[in-house]
């Protein structure tokens, strides 16, 4: 006898544990390839798996078995053409001609390729910035749904039952499937009134009559009171909640003092504000503004990889953005947020010149605004400046950074509030 | 015959399952084919690939190694390189055989053809399958084997367990008794016994290490006994029965592992047998049902598209080549012999004079039980098989500059070549031979594992990474000797505690 079995709802993830373990137990070299695929992946492209390969040679199983070029082997292969027992042939290259031997040594394949899902990367981001778990769950969690109410449907669980429109459908089908017999019936009694007027109860007639009259009342009562297809349900169906739009301006130094490594950190620095940001509004724009002494509105590559030279004017940045809000991000449509990184270097007079622009133009129209200071020797001359601003204003947040670690105190203020 | 076939359209329905399944079980009783019972099961390509991680085992312990094949197996399958076989089937009772829920009607009968009564029948009933594993038990022995690893796993925690497992996975191969009946599995048995066992297990390797004068630990020159009194093949349990400082839960893990690697030890000594019976048999199986009107044109034709895909062979300068299909030469070998029987040529009756005009069907079932791939093709592999491969042999030595051709397929060669092509799948020449030679039980307690090579073949360079494994178990310094084909010995490597 045969059995058959379906397993297809049987969970998939059986091998769920042995990937934990294997990503465990390879965590470093993982690590390594997705800090290097943070620095391939756009801002705004944080939020996905990642394809991740790690050198072959550390996730290899040794085993004894024979290997190298040494002593001789015999071994038959097949489609022979041209030749002849006894013929001598030059060696190929790369130990081909061995079939078997040389393919399941699985030469040639240096790296070990495999995805990881967003959860397992982001993780992986998460753990160098050392976010307090709280703040990890909010950014991994998916957008949350709210159950709305749309109308009915003919298919539900039971508690979902709408009572009204059930036995309304019920009576409805009652009065629809009774008018036949109705109409039957009302003639017949009429019929028999007429008939018992000229014969008695006995007549066959009035029997036949009669008893017509009983199965159309039977008929009648057999009319369920309610079926399964009078019901209807509450439908609920889930909707996004409600979210507005956002938007996100990066504003980096790209003068000569702002090395390769200075802006990983700040890239970082963008990508979770980002992701932050991603989670509270549906629509995100990000507009990059890269400054040295004049700033300049330019694309993602750009921001990152350009590399100037000379000194540093800040203002001209902050006028930049100051106009790009008053032109395109009217602040009744938009939630404006800034992020600022810099050496904290500035031209001697121009700091007070900054202060005085955020004070007056941009700090009233900001939910947000994160200066991280990037360096290692002591505070700059706009950290001074900044001081000042911090003390007026609730909504902005300055940090020094010398490390990743350093990189979450800046947001602390901005996910406290969220958290209220 | 006029009956109407059993489906048009492509898509399969559990009740179309069983129909097929009826007049397949019907056409195989027919051809005699003695299975275990059948228990088919869907699934989806996920789980395909979970089944792929754990080699067709349904449970089996956890391991990062399995997580590995899985996360690799599924990054290829996502990006396309690779399709999933359609079919898995492992030897137990009853024979679990996967039917992937994407397949079309006709995959799914040719599963069944080719898993449920072909690879089932070649396990109930070939003698290497018979004699060195039990079906029956199988699966209550994973069920064992995962349950007390998760334990220890609790108790001492995931990484020592992991370690063991490491080290026992790294000499997976050198746990199996070649020549030795292993005992029958028995879940009940494995429970009661194994507390008495570890008890046991740990005085006798107490018994063993107690002359050992405690601070000596020079090397002795001189030894009145020898240990192991003879070379020990199966290194695992060597060590299972000898490591002096395994806990036993320890010992119970290289257990577990050796018993589970004697498990699949057949299947890889019978490859070409193995997918050449079950090609043979999805091929004659289905062909009947087509004969007899059960299935239609349409069936057929995606069925022989598939079929022919399985069973192609590239030949040695293609990009695909990567060594000789056990399909392809599988499933050729069975139909030669059908030939032979049925329509001998004057060739046949020279070279197969036992077979010639024989039963097909008896001696096609003879060879499947008695032979093992080494001496199937030593035994059955016809001149017209390997003109139609072209077969030829080259000889690689490193101390020529060329390699040469020694046969090819023509009358002066097909025995040599038969005879090379033999020596491919003997597993005893293609791994290499090491034992455990010498336990120093009056000196510093070190192991020596002998190498003894062959052809001059060297050991790869991975050996170091081995040796630490080796050391983990044994606990003191091992050495391995490479002795050359003459006795002498050429190399030492060793690995100290």
């Amino acid at each position: 006898m045969i059995q058959i079995v379906d397993r297809r709802l049987n969970g998939k993830n059986k091998s769920a544990v042995n990937r934990r373990k294997f990503i465990h137990r390879f965590r470093s070299q993982i690590k390594k390839a997705v800090a290097d695929a943070i620095n391939e992946r756009g801002v705004k492209d944080l939020d996905k798996g990642e394809k991740v390969s790690i050198p072959a040679r550390d996730t290899a199983e040794p085993f004894f078995h024979h290997g190298g070029q040494e002593g001789y082997r015999e071994r038959v292969h097949p489609g022979n053409k041209e030749f002849q027992q006894g013929d001598r042939i030059a060696r190929p290259e790369g130990g081909k001609g061995r079939g078997n031997d040389a393919s399941n040594t699985g030469e040639g394949q240096d790296e070990f390729v495999f995805e990881l899902t967003r959860e397992e990367f982001l993780n992986f981001f998460f753990e160098d910035l050392e976010l307090p778990n709280l703040v990890k769950t909010r950014l991994a969690t998916l957008t949350e749904t709210k159950k709305v109410r749309a109308g009915h449907t003919s298919a539900g669980i039971p508690s979902n039952i709408n009572v009204i429109r059930s036995l309304r459908n019920a009576l409805g089908r009652r009065i629809a499937l009774r008018a036949p017999y109705n109409e039957s019936l009302m003639e017949a009694e009429k019929q028999l009134e007429d008939l018992l007027q000229n014969h008695d109860d006995t007549d066959p007639a009035v029997i036949r009559l009669r008893k017509e009259i009983e199965q159309l009342k039977e008929k009648m009562a057999g009319i369920p009171f309610i079926d399964t297809f009078d019901l209807r349900y509450d439908n609920r169906i889930d909707r996004p909640k409600p979210t507005t739009q956002a938007v996100m301006f990066c504003i980096m130094d790209v003068s000569g003092s702002m090395g390769p490594e200075e802006k990983d950190i700040a890239k970082r620095f963008f990508m979770l504000l980002y992701l932050f940001l991603t989670k509270t509004y549906e629509k995100i724009q990000v507009v990059f503004i890269s400054h040295h002494t004049e700033a300049q509105e330019v694309d993602e590559d750009t921001f990152f990889y350009s590399r100037e030279t000379g000194g540093t004017v800040v203002s001209s940045a902050l006028n930049l953005l100051s106009s790009i809000i008053e032109e395109r991000f009217p602040i009744s449509e938009w939630n404006i947020y800034a992020a600022q990184a810099s050496d904290g270097d500035n031209w001697d007079d121009d700091s007070i010149v900054c202060t005085k622009i955020l004070n007056e133009k941009i700090m009233p129209h900001m939910q947000y605004y994160a200066y991280i200071e990037i360096t290692e020797d002591r505070h700059q001359n706009l950290w001074h400046e900044y001081l000042t601003i911090k003390e007026h204003w609730d909504n902005f947040a300055m940090q020094r950074i010398e490390a990743l670690t350093d990189i979450y105190p800046v947001f602390r203020k901005l996910f406290e509030k969220k958290n209220v | 015959m006029n009956n109407k076939p059993l489906s048009e359209a492509s898509e399969w329905t559990f009740e179309l399952i069983e129909r097929y399944h009826q007049e397949i079980a019907r056409v195989a009783g027919n051809f005699g084919l003695d299975t275990y019972p059948i228990q088919l099961e869907i699934i989806t390509a996920e789980q395909m690939i979970d089944a792929y991680a754990s080699v067709g085992m349904p449970i089996g312990y956890s391991h990062w190694s399995f997580g590995k094949e899985f996360v690799s197996n599924e990054a290829r399958y996502k990006k396309g390189q690779m399709g999933l076989a359609y079919e898995i089937v492992i030897n137990s009772n009853p024979c679990i055989a996967y039917l992937m829920e994407e397949n079309s009607m006709m995959m799914q009968a040719l599963v069944i053809a080719h898993a449920a009564y072909g690879h089932n029948s070649f396990f109930k009933n070939n003698y290497l399958f018979t004699t060195w594993t039990s079906a029956d038990s199988i699966i209550d022995y994973l069920l064992f084997a995962k349950n007390y690893i998760a334990q220890c796993e609790e108790r001492y925690g995931e990484e020592q367990v992991e370690a063991i497992l490491d080290s026992c996975h790294a000499l997976r191969n050198f746990g199996v008794d070649r020549y030795k009946r292993p005992p029958r599995l028995s879940l009940q048995e494995e429970k009661d016994r194994q507390k008495d066992r570890e008890e046991y297990l740990q005085s006798q390797v107490n018994e063993l290490w107690r002359t050992v004068p405690a601070k000596k630990v020079m090397r002795s020159d001189k030894k009145d006994w020898r240990f192991p009194q003879e070379p020990q093949e199966n290194i695992l349990y060597f060590i299972e029965k000898n490591a002096p400082f395994l806990e036993p839960w320890q010992r119970e893990i290289v257990r577990i592992v050796r018993k589970l690697a004697q498990y699949f030890y057949p299947q890889r000594q019978t490859q070409v047998m193995n997918e050449g019976w079950a090609t043979f048999w999805h091929y004659t199986l289905l062909n009947q049902l087509y004969a007899e009107g059960l299935v239609t044109d349409g069936f057929m034709i995606e069925f022989l598209q598939s079929h022919t895909n399985v069973t192609y062979q590239p030949s040695f300068e293609s990009n695909y080549y990567s060594g000789i299909n056990p399909y392809a030469l599988g499933f050729a070998m069975m139909s030669d012999i059908r030939r032979i029987c049925e329509d001998p040529t004057d060739e046949d009756r020279h070279w197969f004079p036992d077979i010639a005009g024989s039963d097909w069907n008896k001696t096609l079932h003879f060879a499947m039980q008695n032979f093992k791939d080494e001496s199937f093709i030593g035994q059955y592999l016809s001149p017209k098989v390997i003109r139609d491969f072209k077969l030829f042999s080259i000889l690689d030595d490193d101390e020529e500059k060329e390699i040469a051709v020694t046969s090819i397929h023509n009358e002066s060669g097909y025995q040599y070549i038969r005879q090379v092509l033999s020596e491919q799948y003997n597993l005893g020449s293609n791994e290499p031979n090491i034992q455990v030679y010498d336990v120093d039980s009056k000196g510093d307690r070190a192991l020596t594992l002998r190498h003894t090579q062959y052809h001059r073949m060297q050991l790869d360079r991975s050996l170091d990474e081995v040796l630490k494994h080796v050391v983990r178990l044994w606990g003191f310094d091992v050495r391995l000797e490479t002795v050359n084909e003459a006795g002498a010995v050429t190399q030492v490597f060793e690995c100290k505690h």
